[in-house]
């Protein structure tokens, strides 16, 4: 038995050897990526560090005058023992001075004790659950909530003449959090919900609830669902039972019609209306100039909104490290971070200075054809929201 | 007999050796103490029963979840935090024994599967309770003995885990070959020859869930202790899933293979996740399919040159009596 332990202490100081070889250079700028590179949701990190290597370009590879090394971990989807663990050995083995990544909101929830305690800055790059900025002093988001998105489709439906409404959301987490913000901000503009309808994350048959809406006839029907193949398939549903012709309007958030997904997705969204903070074909020469680099450094993959706030937490934090003179400490960086307001391919955006939250513009867009191609056009928007999150 | 003193303390001195050599790797060797105490749990019924579980993470899961509400209700005592989480994987292991007892083969795997799904459905559709996805986080864990604190660089952590997994371990040593564990084994064996001897099948084998669900609901308990966080993750079936697949590479029936199993697993998937963050997977898939083919029986099966043929193996003596 002796024996197999000292191999396996071996494997590991093998391990500790490999890596320290990665160091190097004068004094780099080390940051740890806790990501998905793997599995089903592989192109959640493919996207982020597209967008990161997209600021990279512009800056010559270097944040505030330092050369950035990355420390990639993989948690393959929703782990958060494995982030937690990730985000220790990242602070403590390989001594970074910032995390960022965090796709899912359970991992990003479950780091946050340890940022606490080691007082090292994260910027989250994606996660949507309300809650998190509030569970660390040092966490900032560059991307969005769930509420944030939501709020906005309810106070743009009441000023179409919308006044009763029916939801159905997916029954998890961000889900919840939809239905949430989307009731708060349409009963308190005066409009009637008419049922809330909650349908289980896995496998759903949708055509009961398609049903349902077919015999209440609402003014409209509001939808959220991970992004993926649900929001096609009740798009489909919708259409085959004949609700477009009795005027039901359908309402979502942008993962219905995610850019990484839209150009798969045939006829189905067309005409569907969505809120979201990002479209690909976002109509500004910055953007335009951000989705030309991205695919030439990544290929022909279409930048989604992961890609954005990727590229914005490394805008964010070189901007902060300018204002503290290279200073990575977790309190000086953090407050330098706080208020930052920056120029994105999206909009202007803004750290809110109490929550470390965004601040954004979030738009009105309708999925339809143009050149050929299927994508959001923005045609309205609800200036600088903020999260409706929690605050510290 | 000498081997009794010899064996205990050569892993203290690699618990040591660990300690000094590697103390930036301690989260990692905590986090594989955990999954081998869930692995050792599963060995219980697995193992020693012969009886296949797909559903395992729901007493992992009740017992990271017992040791996170109390966390929550300001009761942050490790030690009797960590009791409770055996015991409410105890009783969560005697119920689901009532019935699983009475089942063998596929029909009793499939409760196992439709237990575990079935624990984690509830606790998604309690976020009230569980958290949901987002979980239950910021819990607080005293100092152990109200003077060793858990700190970032995980030092207390480990031994905490250790000694758990070290007592946890004894103790299944000492199960193995008391009566019971003998016929468990007999059990796994030759279920006809033990009824024909007249051993009741159904009290051992709810017995066994009991017992290896008091270590699973352990092994929870400490995974919410050591990471300051539980989410509903801690019943998912990829859980259940893992851990079966850790203890085939170790090798079915052998304690050693539930501890071997866990860190060669956790260590391959680091040291291939730090050699590339994407296509980890497929390295660590082609060295399992690498052990299963040359290895069929696990890493233990092997006949390696230096240990005795299946040294941890307790073979029934035909003349053994069994006392009910």
């Amino acid at each position: 038995m002796p024996i197999l332990l000292s191999r396996r202490a071996l494997v590991i100081t093998s391990a500790l050897v490999g890596f320290s070889a990665t160091v190097g250079a004068a004094d780099p700028l080390k940051i740890g990526v806790i990501a998905s590179y793997s599995g089903a949701y592989a192109d959640y990190g493919k996207q982020m560090d597209g967008g990161m290597a997209v600021y990279l370009a512009e800056t010559g590879g270097t944040l505030a005058g330092r050369p950035v090394t990355f420390i990639r971990k993989d948690t393959a989807g929703p782990a958060p023992d494995l982030a937690n663990r990730f985000a220790k050995e990242l602070i403590i083995r390989d001594k970074v001075d910032l995390i960022v990544g965090l796709d899912f909101s359970p991992n990003a929830i479950a780091i946050a004790p340890v940022l606490t305690e080691a007082k090292v800055v994260a910027v989250v790059m994606n996660a949507a659950s309300a809650v998190i900025p509030s569970r660390s002093p040092y966490i900032v988001r560059t991307s969005f909530s769930v509420s944030q998105v939501s709020a906005p489709m309810a106070q743009w439906a009441l000023t179409q003449g919308i006044k009763q409404v029916s939801t159905i959301v997916s029954d998890y987490g961000p889900g919840q959090d939809a239905e949430k913000a989307f009731h708060a901000a349409f009963k308190a503009g005066g409009g009637t919900i008419t049922n809330a309808m909650r349908v289980p994350l896995s496998n759903p048959d949708f055509s009961a609830y398609v049903q349902r809406l077919k015999d209440e006839k609402p003014d409209a029907a509001f939808i959220f669902f991970p992004s993926g193949d649900q929001p096609t398939a009740f798009m489909r549903n919708f259409r085959e039972r004949g609700l477009e012709a009795t005027g039901v309007k359908l309402l979502a958030t942008g993962e219905a019609t995610d850019d990484a997904f839209l150009a798969n997705q045939g006829e189905d969204p067309a005409g569907l209306i969505t809120s979201h903070h990002y479209s690909f074909a976002h109509p500004s020469p910055r953007n335009v100039a951000y989705t030309a680099a991205f695919r030439k450094i990544v290929g022909e993959m279409r930048p989604s909104y992961m890609s954005v706030a990727a590229y914005d937490g490394l805008a964010l934090i070189d901007a902060a490290l300018k204002k503290t003179g290279g200073k990575t400490d977790a309190p000086t960086l953090i407050e330098a971070m706080k208020g930052q307001t920056l120029d994105s391919p999206r909009g202007p955006i803004t750290i809110d200075s109490v929550t470390r939250d965004i601040v954004q513009t979030v738009y009105i867009r309708k999925a339809q054809r143009v050149n050929g191609q299927m994508v959001n056009v923005e045609f309205d928007a609800i200036q600088a929201v903020q999260s409706p999150g929690v605050t510290p | 007999m000498i081997r009794r003193f010899l064996e205990p303390l050569a892993w203290a001195g690699v618990a040591v050796a660990v300690f000094w050599g590697l103390p930036d790797r301690l989260a990692l060797v905590t986090h594989l103490t955990t999954l081998a105490l869930f692995a050792l749990s599963l060995h219980v019924v697995v193992g020693l029963g012969g009886i296949l579980s797909l559903g395992h993470a729901a007493f992992f899961g009740l017992g990271a979840y017992t040791v996170g509400l109390l966390a929550l209700q300001g009761w942050t005592e490790p030690l009797t935090a960590l009791l409770a989480a055996g015991i409410i994987g105890a009783v969560a292991g005697l119920a689901a024994g009532s019935v699983l007892a009475r089942l063998r083969g596929l029909p009793a795997l499939m409760v196992t599967l439709g237990l575990g799904l079935l624990l984690h459905e509830a606790a998604l559709r309690l976020p009230g309770l569980t958290g949901g996805e987002d979980g239950l986080s910021g819990l607080e864990t005293a100092p152990i003995f109200g003077s060793f604190a858990f700190d970032l660089w995980g030092k207390t952590a480990y031994w905490y885990a250790l000694s758990v997994l070290a007592a946890a371990f004894w103790c299944v040593s000492r199960l193995e070959v008391a009566p019971f564990g003998v016929s468990l084994r007999a059990l796994h064996d030759n279920p006809t020859r033990l009824h024909a001897l007249g051993i009741g099948q159904t009290a051992r084998v709810q017995t066994a869930y009991g017992i290896s669900g008091a270590l699973a609901g352990l092994a929870g308990g400490l995974l919410t202790q050591t990471t300051q966080f539980v989410s509903v993750e801690v019943f998912s079936f990829h859980r259940s899933a893992d851990v079966l697949v850790m203890l085939i590479l170790g090798g079915v029936g052998r304690r050693y293979g539930a501890l071997l199993g866990p860190v060669l697993y956790g260590v391959l998937r680091d040291v291939l996740a730090d050699w590339h963050p994407a296509y980890w997977g497929a390295g660590l898939g082609l060295a399992l399919m690498a052990v299963v083919l040359l290895a069929p029986q696990g890493l233990l099966g092997l006949r390696w040159p230096w240990a005795r043929a299946n040294p941890e193996r307790v073979e029934l003596p035909a003349t053994t009596h069994l006392h009910k």
